[in-house]
């Protein structure tokens, strides 16, 4: 487990002091991937960086796996970096050691014996798929393949939680789901804890279990990727939502309300495993009514899938009533009118 | 032919001044990356944000290396007779200009080196650190093979530089081409013997910058 107690960095900046985290407190489980989105400017980046000390934290405690790791002298951090990974925005590859010898190169770093060193490295190779590229300098790999470099090189020591600053945020969209493929099977099989930290609310969608969302150096709102969808409560939550959803925009629905006159409008929301139910059917066949659908998108996460639908419910009005109050008591999805029709 | 060209050339003379020039600028040149690599990881690693972050240490570093490089080369060799006298035990002659050939270069490539670190990613850095480095490590496995194609073309300018330098030091009695341009050339007024001395240099030059261009993208896989 990693527990983060008032962790609190301040830079001092012209005279004047920044807080670029402010007293953050947070506990990730083992063996989860905890995301941490915010835009820039909130402190995320600082935060994972306070985690391994590559920036001194002002105050607070951060205890991984039950080792204190501010409470370290330097020799003993250097010892613990070993078993913390950490993968990169930029993957931060050295151009001048060829794949192999840069995965080698926290290996060498750990005092690996030499021919522990190859196996260990093909082993890695195989793991992140880059076989046959052993002998290639970063600068004759694409992106994604370095993010693998940096990924293999991360792992080499074996280490028990993997810290992920920005680690899609160089690629393009396609490469970026096959990192976090990547992760989330490495996640799997060794069983490692992630935490990583991005702006994009696609990434956390895809692969985090819990999230946290971080304003001004503070965590502001926290929880199950699948809550935090459902019931965004901050408005830079509903924010980061909209970016996968793009639903329920006020303009979009003001235009259905000019445009679709006639029945009801309704919201309605589905989580987890109601998502799988032929719900749109089941009604139209049941009732007498006609179901339009004006706009909608199911989106899957870790924990099952969730999305929403803006449908017109046309009938006689009776039969609509019947419908709704069929979709609210028999159903697990959850509806809303958004407006009567006239 | 080339005695009816160059009357007064004399080849075992030449030959002679050659290897003394070669001698003198090789032997600097080993003491100058020594000395200069040595100086310059102290600017990069003493300045502000450094591993060895240590105003003080820096200061005095860059005070000393700006001081010498501010000496013209040739009151520098007349600096350090003193000194050069108790080191070599003589002021003549090729081994007496290796102290001065060596301080007169080595604060020069000291800043060739520290901007060449500074071009090593900050990143690079970070991430041996993230992965328990020891400075040690950060030196030899880090800092100095992701700079060393500009360290390479650096001494290659450095190598160039000592080579006027071997000149000069040569005209008040080092040996080598300059030596003999100015002794057997300048002096008699056999101009001839200063064309090929300078011919000469020329080619030592070129050699000198084949062989840094050569190594440099030979050891530069960006």
């Amino acid at each position: 487990m990693i527990s983060i107690d008032g962790l609190t960095k301040i830079f001092r900046l012209n005279k004047k002091d920044i807080t670029a985290v402010d007293h953050l407190s947070l506990s990730i489980e083992d063996g989860e991937i905890f995301g941490v989105i915010g835009y820039s400017g909130a402190g995320k980046s600082t935060f994972i960086r306070l985690l391994n000390r590559l920036e001194e934290p002002t105050s607070g405690k951060v205890t991984i796996q039950g080792k204190e790791i501010t409470s370290m002298k330097k020799s003993e951090l250097r010892v613990a970096r070993q078993d913390i990974g950490m993968v990169f925005q930029h993957f931060n590859l050295l151009w001048s050691r060829t794949v192999s010898e840069n995965i080698a190169f926290p290996l060498e770093i750990a005092g690996v014996p030499a021919e522990e060193r190859v196996r260990r490295v093909k082993e890695l190779i195989d793991l992140v798929g880059l076989t046959g590229r052993e002998n290639s300098y970063p600068s004759q790999l694409s992106g994604g393949q370095k993010q693998r470099v940096g990924i293999a090189r991360a792992l080499a020591n074996k280490p028990k939680v993997l810290l992920c600053d920005e680690a899609t945020s160089a690629l393009d969209p396609e490469t970026t789901n096959s990192i976090l493929e990547l992760l989330v099977n490495i996640n799997k099989k060794l069983g490692l804890t992630i935490i990583l930290i991005t702006h994009e609310m696609h990434v956390i969608r895809k692969i985090c279990n819990r999230v946290a969302v971080m304003e001004d150096g503070k965590i502001v709102e926290q929880g199950d990727v699948l809550n935090v969808f459902l019931r965004p409560e901050q408005d830079v939550t509903k924010k980061f939502v909209k970016q996968v959803m793009s639903s329920s925009d006020e303009e979009e629905l003001e235009n259905f309300l000019v445009h679709y006159t006639g029945g009801k409008l309704v919201e309605l929301t589905f989580v987890g495993e109601s998502t799988n139910q032929a719900l749109i059917s089941t009604i139209s066949k049941k009732f007498e009514i006609e179901v339009n659908i004006l706009q909608g998108k199911i989106t899957q996460t870790q924990r099952g899938a969730y999305g929403k639908l803006t449908v017109q419910l046309q009938g006689e009005d009776a039969e609509i009533a019947r419908a709704i109050s069929f979709i609210e008591n028999e159903t697990s999805v959850q509806l809303e009118v958004i407006q009567h029709a006239n | 032919m080339l005695t009816n060209l160059f009357p007064n050339i004399k080849l075992e003379d030449l030959w002679e001044a050659t290897l003394e020039t070669f001698y003198m600028t090789s032997i600097s040149l080993i003491g100058t990356f020594i000395i200069g690599i040595i100086l310059g990881l102290l600017l990069y690693l003493t300045a502000k944000g450094g591993l060895w972050e240590n105003k003080i240490c820096n200061v005095i570093v860059g005070a000393i290396v700006n001081v010498f490089r501010a000496i013209p080369f040739i009151i520098l060799i007349l600096l350090l007779f003193p000194f050069t006298k108790m080191l070599i035990g003589t002021v003549r002659g090729p081994n007496a200009a290796l102290p001065a050939l060596i301080i007169g270069a080595a604060p020069f490539y000291a800043r060739l080196v520290e901007i060449a670190l500074k071009e090593v990613s900050k990143g690079v850095v970070e991430a041996a650190l993230a992965m328990g480095a020891k400075t040690k490590t950060i030196i030899f496995k880090v800092l100095l093979p992701e700079s060393l194609p500009a360290l390479i073309s650096g001494i290659t300018v450095t190598a160039i530089a000592l080579i006027g330098y071997t000149a000069m030091a040569g005209v008040i009695g080092a040996g080598g081409l300059g030596n003999y341009a100015h002794y057997f050339g300048f002096m008699r007024r056999d101009f001839d013997v200063v064309f090929v001395c300078t011919i000469a240099i020329v080619i030592i030059v070129f050699v000198f910058q084949f062989i840094g261009d050569f190594i440099s993208n030979k050891v530069d896989k960006r």
